[in-house]
C-alpha cells in the first residue's frame, strides 16, 4: 500500500470486522527521535494464541471467501522494511492492540497520505463505534473523539454529506509537512 | 464548508423529511473494505461518493461498507440498491466511474450496464 493512512483504515476494518464498540488510535511522530509509531486498540472478539501466533501469515485468515488474509502481513512486511517492526497483543473476549513502527526517515517508508480521509471513511458507515483518535507529531498533540463531535452536531449522523465535510475538515491537523 | 450551526438547520431539515422516508425506502450504497478494496482504491471511492452526495444534495442516501465478499479482482466495488429496482454490483470503480454512476444510476435510476460485475 501507497500510504501509512491504508494500513490505518485496514487495521481499523479488521477491528470493525471483530465486532469492536470502541477504538483507541494512537500515533506518534517525531522526526527529532527519528520515529513512526501507531497502535489501534480494540475492545472485539480478540484471537486466541494460535490465531495470535499466525496472524501475520497470509495464509491465517478467518475469511471464508479467499484463502489468504494479507492486512497483517503486509504491515508487518513494510514495517520491518523500514527499520521498525510489527506487534500484536490480543486477548480472546476482551479485544486487540496492534502496534507497528517505523524509522521516520526511512527512504522506503511510505508517507502518512491522506489519514483524515482514512478515519472520515472508516467513520461513515460506523454510527456505533466510538473512536477516539490521539495523534502527537513533532511535540504538537491533536485530539478527536467520535462521540463528542456527533454529540456537538446534534444527533445528524456521519451518512449527512455536508457533516461528512465538515468531520474531514476537523480530522486535518495543522502542520502538515 | 458548513458551519455547526448551518448543520443545525441541516438537522432541522432533515427531521422534517424524516417522516416521508422509512430506512427501507432509502437508496443504499456498500463499497467493498477488505484488504483488497483498500489497496484497489476504495477509500477514494467512498470520499469521491460523500462528495457527489453533497454536491447533489442527497441527504438519505446509506454509504456503509464491507469485507472481502471473494471478488478481488474486482474491488473496487460498490453495490447500489434502490427501492422498487433491486441491488447492482459494480467491479472496479473509480472516481470518475463513480460521479457517472451516482448521476445516471442513482439520480435518474439508468445503471451504468458497462461497468457492472456480472
Ligand atoms: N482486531 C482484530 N481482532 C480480532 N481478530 C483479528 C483482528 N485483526 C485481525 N484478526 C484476525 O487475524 C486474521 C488475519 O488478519 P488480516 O488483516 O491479515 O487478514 P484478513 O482481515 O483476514 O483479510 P484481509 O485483511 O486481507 O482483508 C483475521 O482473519 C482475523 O481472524
Ligand atoms: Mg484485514
Amino acid at each position: 500500500m501507497e500510504e501509512l493512512s491504508l494500513h490505518i483504515l485496514d487495521i481499523l476494518e479488521n477491528a470493525r470486522e471483530a465486532g469492536a464498540t470502541k477504538i483507541l488510535l494512537w500515533i506518534r511522530e517525531s522526526r527529532q527521535e527519528d520515529v513512526l509509531k501507531f497502535k489501534i486498540i480494540d475492545n472485539g472478539r480478540g484471537m486466541g494464541k494460535e490465531m495470535l501466533q499466525k496472524a501475520c501469515d497470509p495464509f491465517a485468515t478467518t475469511r471464508r471467501t479467499r484463502k489468504v488474509g494479507l492486512g497483517l502481513a503486509m504491515l508487518k512486511a513494510t514495517a520491518e522494511a523500514c527499520g521498525g517492526g510489527l506487534r500484536l497483543v490480543s486477548c480472546p473476549g476482551k479485544g486487540t492492540r496492534v502496534e507497528a513502527s517505523f524509522q521516520y526517515s526511512h527512504v522506503d517508508r511510505p508517507p502518512m497520505g491522506n489519514l483524515a480521509g482514512s478515519i472520515g471513511v472508516f467513520l461513515v458507515g460506523t454510527q456505533s463505534i466510538h473512536l477516539r483518535y490521539i495523534h502527537r507529531k513533532n511535540g504538537k498533540r491533536f485530539v478527536f473523539d467520535s462521540k463528542a463531535f456527533l454529540k456537538q452536531a446534534g444527533g445528524l449522523s456521519f451518512q449527512e454529506p455536508r457533516l461528512f465535510a465538515l468531520l474531514l475538515n476537523s480530522l486535518e491537523i495543522e502542520d502538515k509537512d | 464548508m458548513a458551519s455547526l450551526e448551518e448543520l443545525q438547520k441541516i438537522k432541522a431539515e432533515t427531521l422534517e423529511k424524516m417522516g416521508v422516508r422509512e430506512a427501507q425506502d432509502k437508496i443504499k450504497i456498500v463499497v467493498g473494505m477488505g484488504t483488497c478494496g483498500i489497496a484497489a482504491g476504495a477509500r477514494e471511492v467512498v470520499l469521491t461518493i460523500m462528495d457527489e452526495l453533497a454536491k447533489r444534495k442527497l441527504n438519505d442516501v446509506v454509504v456503509s461498507q464491507t469485507g472481502c465478499i471473494g471478488m478481488c479482482a474486482q474491488e473496487p466495488l460498490v453495490e447500489i440498491s434502490i427501492p422498487g429496482s433491486g441491488k447492482v454490483l459494480y467491479g472496479k470503480m473509480d472516481p470518475m466511474k463513480c460521479r457517472q454512476v451516482i448521476a445516471q444510476h442513482v439520480v435518474n435510476g439508468i445503471p451504468v450496464s458497462e461497468w457492472l460485475v456480472k
